[in-house]
């Protein structure tokens, strides 16, 4: 019954603790409505055609003026009608307050709205952009600052919302009850690009999530358009065991190695990782090396040391700024590509690219 | 006794004086009335073509025909044209201005010349408006809220004032509507024999003179922050943003019932007369208009409950709302009895009120729903509100305006439109109407939040189905419009009192002479005595 | 001296009902104008709350002495427009007309004080919040507390200049004896209109320059 009504009302899925609670009442309002309005307008279009005057004569005249409404009869109306809305008030009065107060103990994750994308600090340094973490099963309360206009923020999937107000702090909270994704939207018009101000909930398993804390990075500044959306962690399926590979996807996502290196045998500004471990390849000063652990290793803390030959001395080093766990993550991702073929009649457009250091590169097409 | 109505010696009012200047400057409030009408048939169009390009460009999830800048200006623009270029004038400025005098037997209202002023500074204030749009539009939406309106880069500052001028314009029409209701009521016409149509402009008046001037207040607060720099509500120097939010909805609530008041007007008088009955209950009706101004004013927290506003707050506002969807309930179901046992004519504008029937019933019911608060927080800002408050203010009071204007088109201008015509452009709109909305309600369920001009995909078929609509709607209201303006040229001549209304209005003769009555009539009964003979009615509303 | 006839509107009946018309207008319109000044009440209430330590910061720049002696020259002015209203009744419109006239220079003068404060302001840099430059800025309520002073003073500054004009063409009409014991609704509703403004200085002195 619940999940037939939801589909016809076109509800989303409820993703939350309070979500089908709500949409009980959702149904009782929208029921009553929809009966009201119809019953309403049966009854006068019946009247319409019962009386209808016939043949131009006004039968209606010249005769007693009608007995008025009965007065108990109007006074039933309005009880009624009280009665109905005062049941709808108690109801959504009392769900209002329990979507209002967080439990005790509920995660403190801190939310920052800004013309146009929402940034996410969690408790223990790590931080995201546009894509929420969170543990299913445990109260999350989320506390609300904008930097510039008003925002609001928005997960229909669990029927919350409230605004970030610039010079306040406001909370919300949820509980997500299992791992999955879910929508973000900004829901107070906020400046030209207001509609594309979205975002991801990622719900992770707990072990998942705390796995994600220990290996999410503190944020880099990313370049180019990583930062508004980062679209490998975002797409990431979360009901999959989060393995070292995929810490990898997350770890090159947001230290910025996607924007030059390629997964999938594509051409890029830096050599793909596709089928490059356990290759040998050319090197700029002369001679070959075989891609190991150790090679990617090194290329990463000094990536000038060995330089593949055909592609330019760009790479900034990340010596000191990655830890040992992502560095690791990386070469695990690299080696898991070891048998992944560039994509028959692959290619890519040219264009403009910033690398992470910063510099302006133009990228030839590459045609297949 | 003239059978061609009182005063119908004299030529009619559009045929008393000729010359351009004799419109420009009339002090005669059926000449105003009809200056209005123009305009605020104008200003429609313009909302409609606004309106239209904006369901046209969410036909697809990206960009269809115009870009996010152009987007967001439009449906700023469409909303301040049609909120206050039309939805707050047209039903009293036109109607009101035009029958309310004739109801109560007066010659004019109290003040011509500040009526006929209240015109100007209304096409002064749409002069600025409109200015300001091509200065660089405004693209803060009609709420103009702060901070984004005080930073945003666009001609706010004259769009507030624009706003701010058209506030004046109004608040001098209900000024001279209330001084009108209570000194110049023709002899032996008690407060309980005043027509139900001047009990709910009169609410509609008083609304409008006590909240108006906080609208103007804040509006003007904001073009001084975005023009000057004063910076009251900026969140820099320790101003609160959300203060603005709420002497905005403290106007703005209220002006709600600024636009659909006067439609249970239109619709009280439009019931009676094709039914040919005193209303089920005229008490009921009449205070029911009061209640509404009333409580009206203490209603608008309802807009704020993810504001940040504290729960108790936000507790006592849902409750108070609910009081208010009571007292247009009473209306309702009084008017649905009034229908039982009646000798009904199946009119045009008996047609608009089954309409209005249905989507008033709906969209203030799901106002109901919109002040529960737990669900507010799942719909706040988003297509369920859009397609709410559309059902209250297209389908509410364009509807009864639509009735309106059929219903009065005869007293008007002495012609009769073609009923057939009528009755199908009447059944276009409401389809129009049901498909352009329905599916926003169930948008909004879905999640969609308003003012998104790009969309995820999987709410682009019910989009289009919106859009769809809105298209019919639109040409439907285009064949209304060129029905009547035929009627204008080629309709049957209409007798003074077509429909055998009881209504003072229709005393007089159709279209009314200049001065509308030779002598102030003396009235012994009540507009809606329809036990009483034409004649024996006529009589008792002695005009000469 | 020749008396000009009433000119009675036609859609009234009797004067008696013309007059009451736009006695009721006047204080209808009076009402509508409360609610303009309640809104910035308002917001002065709910800044205030949030920053009473500030507030003070930002009322200390106003000057006692000066908004006193502007109170007390619009509470006179108000007397001599009552006195007004009370000769051009008696018929006395010569009388009326001069004190009109002697209210309207009791305007001016609270305008030239207020305009004396408001040049002091400026060099002292006691700005609305925009138009501070950030470096010298003081606290964020201390800036609201100026904010409004400004926006309050200047909107009921206006109403003083519409209250003088009505008060001028009020007296003009009654030196030239168009207005006496048959008509004296123009100067009634002047005077009201001169009170509306009083009583709303009478709200403001209090809350800029007594409770520093």
């Amino acid at each position: 019954m619940n999940e037939l009504l939801r589909r016809i009302l076109f509800l989303p899925p409820q993703a939350s603790t309070v979500a089908a609670e709500i949409d009980g009442l959702h149904y009782f309002v929208i029921i009553v409505t929809m009966l009201g309005a119809v019953a309403v307008t049966l009854v006068g279009g019946y009247f319409l055609i019962r009386y209808r005057r016939r043949f131009g004569r006004i039968v209606g005249t010249h005769r007693k003026p009608p007995s008025p409404i009965p007065f108990w009869t109007e006074v039933m109306v309005v009880v009624g009608l009280f009665g109905i809305f005062i049941t709808w008030w108690v109801i959504g009065f009392r769900q209002y307050m329990r979507l209002r107060v967080a439990p005790e103990g509920a995660l403190e994750i801190y939310v920052t709205g800004k013309q146009w994308m929402w940034k996410f600090a969690y408790p223990e340094g790590a931080n995201s952009i546009s894509t929420l973490y969170v543990p299913a099963g445990r109260p999350v309360k989320l506390i609300l600052a904008s930097r510039d206009v008003i925002h609001s923020f928005f997960v229909p999937d669990f029927r919350v919302k409230q605004d970030a107000v610039p010079g306040r702090l406001t909370t919300m909270w949820f509980e997500a009850k299992e791992p999955g994704r879910h929508d973000i939207y900004c829901t107070e018009y906020c400046g030209v690009s207001h509609s594309t101000m979205r975002g991801e909930v990622v719900v992770l398993s707990p072990a998942d999530y705390e796995r994600w804390l220990r290996g999410a990075a503190p944020e880099q500044q990313l370049a180019g358009q990583v930062a508004e959306r980062p679209a490998i962690v975002g797409r990431y399926s979360p009901a999959e065991p989060i393995s070292m590979v995929r810490q990898g996807e997350i770890a090159a996502s947001q230290l910025g190695c996607l924007r030059c290196h390629s997964l999938d045998g594509s051409q890029h500004l830096g050599p793909t990782w596709a089928g490059m471990y356990g290759s040998t390849v050319p090197l700029a000063q002369g001679g070959t090396v075989f891609v190991d652990e150790a090679y990617i290793t090194e290329s990463i803390m000094d990536p000038m040391a060995k330089l593949h030959a055909g592609f330019q001395p760009i790479m900034p080093s990340y010596f000191g700024s990655m830890r040992p766990a992502e560095s690791a993550a990386i070469v695990e991702l690299i080696k898991s590509l070891r048998d992944v073929r560039p994509p028959p009649g692959g290619g890519l457009p040219g264009g403009i690219v910033i690398t992470p250091n910063g510099t302006i590169e133009q990228v030839p097409e590459v045609k297949p | 006794m003239d059978p061609r109505g009182v005063g119908a010696t004299h030529p009619d009012y559009m045929r008393a004086e000729s010359g351009v200047r004799s419109w420009l400057l009339t002090k005669d409030h059926k000449r105003i009335a009809l200056m209005f009408y123009g305009a605020v048939i104008t200003f429609l169009m313009l909302g409609g073509i606004f309106a239209l390009i904006l369901r046209t460009e969410l036909l697809t999830p990206e960009t269809t025909i115009i870009d996010p800048m152009t987007y967001n200006q439009m449906f700023t623009l469409h909303g301040v044209t049609m909120v206050w270029l039309f939805l707050i004038p047209s039903i009293p400025a036109v109607f009101g201005n035009f029958v309310l005098p004739l109801m109560l037997g007066a010659k004019d209202l109290a003040f011509p010349r500040i009526n006929l002023a209240s015109f100007y500074v209304y096409v002064a204030s749409a002069i600025i408006i409109l200015t300001a749009m091509v200065l660089g539009g405004a693209d803060t939406g009609w709420t103009f809220y702060v901070p984004y309106s005080s930073t945003s880069p666009t001609a706010v500052t004259w769009m507030g004032i624009g706003i701010f001028v058209n506030g004046v314009s109004s608040i001098m029409t209900a000024l001279n509507f209330v001084v009108t209701t209570h000194t110049l009521r023709a002899q032996g016409l008690r407060w309980h024999r005043l027509p139900l149509f001047v009990w709910a402009i009169y609410g509609t008046s008083i609304i409008i003179l006590f909240a108006t001037p906080v609208l103007g207040l804040s509006l003007l607060l904001v073009a001084a922050d975005h023009g000057l720099g004063l910076g009251i509500f900026d969140p820099r120097y320790g101003g609160d943003p959300v203060l603005f939010q709420h002497l905005f909805w403290f106007y703005s609530h209220p002006a709600v019932y600024i636009m659909i008041l006067p439609s249970f007007a239109v619709i009280s008088e439009v019931v009676c007369t094709f039914s040919q009955r005193p209303p089920a209950s005229y008490r009921a009706i009449a205070y029911s208009s009061l209640g509404i101004a009333f409580i009206g004013f203490f209603t608008w927290g309802h807009h704020m409950f993810v504001a940040g506003m504290s729960e108790w707050d936000a507790g006592v506002f849902g409750g108070l709302s609910m009081f208010v969807a009571i007292f247009s309930a009473i209306k309702v179901f009084t008017w649905v009895a009034t229908l039982r046992g009646g000798s009904i004519a199946f009119s045009t504008p008996m047609l608009y009120f089954l309409w209005f029937l249905f989507l008033f019933v709906f969209g203030g019911m799901t106002g109901v729903a919109v002040a529960t608060q737990s669900l507010d927080v799942h719909w706040h800002d988003g297509y369920f509100v859009v397609a709410h408050f559309h059902f209250i203010m297209v389908g509410g009071a364009l509807t009864a305006f639509l009735a309106a204007a059929h219903y009065w088109f005869p007293k008007m201008f002495g012609k009769l439109y073609d009923e057939r015509v009528g009755l199908l452009t009447s059944v276009a709109v409401f389809i129009g109407f049901v498909f352009t909305f329905l599916p926003q309600f169930l948008l909004g369920n879905a999640g969609m939040p308003r003012r998104y001009y790009s969309y995820p995909p999987h709410f682009q078929w019910l989009n289009v189905l919106s859009t769809g609509g809105a298209w019919l709607l639109g040409a439907g209201l285009i064949l209304a419009l060129i029905n009547l303006v035929v009627a204008l040229k080629w309709g049957r001549r209409a007798g003074p009192n077509p429909w055998g209304s009881r209504s003072f209005e229709w005393i007089t003769s159709s279209p009314p002479s200049k001065h509308n009555f030779d002598v102030t009539p003396i009235i012994e009964r009540t507009p809606y005595d329809y036990h009483l003979s034409e004649e024996d009615a006529r009589a008792r509303s002695r005009a000469s | 001296m020749p008396v000009r006839a009433v000119e009675l509107a036609e859609q009234f009946e009797t004067i008696e009902k013309q007059e009451h018309a736009a006695r009721l207008a006047m204080w209808v319109f009076l009402g509508s104008e409360t609610l303009l000044f309640a809104g910035l009440f308002a917001l002065y209430a709910a800044y205030r709350v949030m920053y009473p330590a500030d507030f003070h910061q930002a009322l200390a720049h106003n000057d006692t002495v000066l908004g006193t002696v502007n109170t007390v020259v619009l509470i006179t002015s108000s007397f001599t427009v009552a006195l007004a209203v009370h000769y051009v009744r008696e018929d006395k419109s010569r009388l009326a007309a001069l004190l009109l006239g002697l209210s309207v220079a009791f305007g001016m003068t609270f305008l030239v004080v207020k305009f004396v404060e408001y040049a002091d302001h400026i060099h002292h840099h006691a700005l609305p919040a925009g138009m501070y430059t950030m470096a010298n800025a003081p606290p964020a309520g201390a800036v609201m507390g100026q904010t409004l002073y400004w926006f309050m003073t200047a909107l009921h500054g206006l109403h003083v200049v519409a209250g003088m004009i009505m008060l001028g063409v009020a007296a003009i009409g009654c030196a030239r004896r168009r207005y006496g014991r048959h008509r004296f609704i123009i100067v009634e509703n002047s005077g009201l209109y001169w009170h509306l403004v009083d009583i709303v200085w009478i709200f403001l002195w209090p809350l800029f320059y007594l409770v520093k």
